[in-house]
């Protein structure tokens, strides 16, 4: 081969577009490949069993705390607003309806991604610049299986177990305040709560909970797998696993309410 | 004078490499390299930093592709095997890594159960401890059992990543810098334990370093790279005995410096 063959790169538009759709379409593969290699055996139960406890269990003091103070500020801001009808009645439903569509999933979503994302970012991108993903690899062991897939998947299936542990807790949370101002029962407020509440509904948070969760994990695993440049390069897969899941999480968001809402109209 | 008794021959051919070509972006990093590396055979690959050498053992293992030419590893080309083959062929080559690479989450046990559990699952537990054992007392440091990689010196980090490519029995060895900031004292324990694996384990090994003294301990054959290419090959003192002022400074940089 000639050296002259070597020409310099020439960029297409510029550098930082060029960047942008190379990007794109970097993401695309990994995600193609994460697809491939999930159903493709032999499968890592034991490495998705130890990473569902990591995201589940290990944020349930975290998300127990968020939970309950956003049902009960909820509750609490709420109030004074309904008490100038004279419709605090409202208040179970009203609350149940903002926690179970918008606030569970969400605040569950921006939590983890915070945790988890920036976890999962900074692990793999110290595995990389270490030289860890590599050893896998020449150990004839499949990194990509071992420490993506699992993320991903451990990811998708916990995120939505700890929104439905959001809500519960959120909904608990206002029930005290409820109580305590209104003296309403247990049974009473939770009958009240899902009066407005339809499978849709459920099935949407669901939905958000699934992809959210998906979104964190794939975009932690992206960033860290593919981090360069030492300390500083893990730095920045954590930082921008984070800011890039959380703005993924916003638009995905206004996606599904969007599609919900056509669904309900048909 | 060569260390071990070395049949240079096709037979006994383990690495054949021909005009080997990488660049990274404008950076020409290989420039057309030739080399054999033959059964039990330790040969080092010297020059400067930034001069391809690592990149060389990484196009090796099927760490990184090749732009163009041949790298035939145990009868096999590398850049033309499928994942399930590369794998395979991967069992058989050891890396030791220069920081170690060594899985800081698990102990130094779980670091050397880890490759061969995944690899033959057919083992039974009492096997794999054994195994474990067996090569940790090779490396002299089965007292490091349940530590963390983390409480381990640099030493001992290099031991047991040499310890943790044992395991798998492999053919070939690949040592990227296995003394690069290492005391002398140590480099000369790494040397020696560099020569050992290949008294114990009879495997052909590329040794990737810019420190003469563990190229002189280890090598049964030098090889300079220099702007790309292998400038000269042979013992360590026909690569030396030369007037080329960059072989030289080089010389001098080690071992007056």
């Amino acid at each position: 081969m000639s050296l002259n063959q070597a020409e310099p790169r020439k960029y297409f538009i510029s550098k930082g577009i060029d960047q942008f759709f190379t990007d794109i379409y970097l993401t695309f593969r990994f995600v193609m490949r994460f697809f491939k290699e999930l159903v493709k055996p032999p499968y890592e139960f034991q490495e998705i069993i130890r990473q569902c406890y990591y995201i589940g269990f290990k944020s349930l003091s975290l998300i127990t705390l968020t939970g309950f103070i956003t049902g009960l500020v909820f509750t609490k801001q709420s109030r004074p607003s309904l008490a100038e009808f004279g419709a605090t009645s409202w208040l179970p439903s009203l609350v149940t309806i903002a926690i179970i569509k918008a606030l569970a999933p969400l605040v569950t979503a921006l939590i983890a991604a915070g945790r988890v994302g920036s976890n999962i970012g900074a692990e793999l991108g110290s595995m990389k610049v270490t030289e860890q993903i590599d050893a896998m690899e020449v150990s004839a062991i499949n990194p990509f299986k071992f420490l993506v897939v699992s993320r991903v998947v451990a990811t998708t299936l916990m995120i939505p177990v700890l929104m439905a542990y959001t809500g519960f807790i959120g909904l608990l949370g206002s029930y005290l305040d409820v109580h305590a101002n209104e003296l309403t029962s247990f049974a009473t407020f939770f009958e009240k709560a899902f009066e407005k509440i339809s499978f849709l509904d459920i099935w949407s948070s669901i939905a958000k909970a699934v992809t959210y969760g998906f979104t964190i994990g794939v975009v932690g695993c992206y960033k860290g797998y593919n981090a360069s440049q030492g300390t500083e390069g893990v730095g920045r897969a954590a930082n921008s696993s984070v800011v890039l899941s959380m703005f993924l999480i916003f638009i995905e968001e206004v996606l599904i309410v969007q599609i919900t809402n056509w669904i309900r109209v048909f | 004078m060569e260390k071990h008794n070395i049949q240079r021959d096709e037979a006994h051919r383990d690495i054949h490499i021909r005009g080997l070509f990488k660049s990274f972006g404008d950076n020409h990093v290989l420039r057309g390299v030739d080399l054999d590396v033959y059964k039990g055979e330790n040969v080092v690959v010297l020059g400067r930093s930034g001069t391809g050498k690592s990149v060389l053992i990484k196009i090796i293992s099927g760490l990184l592709k090749p732009d163009a030419g041949t790298v035939n590893v145990l009868g096999q080309d590398v850049d033309k095997l499928d994942n399930f083959s590369l794998r395979e062929l991967r069992l058989k080559i050891g890396f030791s890594f220069q920081n170690s690479a060594l899985y800081d989450s698990m102990t130094v046990r779980e670091n050397l159960e880890f490759p061969l559990v995944r690899n033959k699952k057919n083992l039974k537990r009492r096997q794999v401890v054994e195994a474990v054992r067996t090569v940790l007392e090779g490396v002299g440091l089965l007292q490091t059992i349940d530590q963390m990689p983390s409480e381990l010196s640099g030493g001992q980090k290099k031991r047991i990543g040499i310890a943790r490519t044992l395991i798998l029995q492999p053919e070939i060895m690949l040592y990227d810098e296995p003394t690069a900031g290492l005391d002398p004292i140590t480099c000369i324990e790494i040397n020696n334990l560099i020569n050992t694996v290949q008294e114990r384990y009879h495997t052909s090994s590329i040794i990737i370093t810019h420190d003469l003294t563990c190229a002189k301990a280890t090598g049964d054959r030098v090889a300079m790279l220099l702007d790309g290419q292998f400038l000269r090959q042979g013992s360590f003192e026909e690569v030396f005995s030369t007037p080329d002022e960059r072989i030289e400074s080089f010389y001098n940089y080690n071992f007056i410096q």
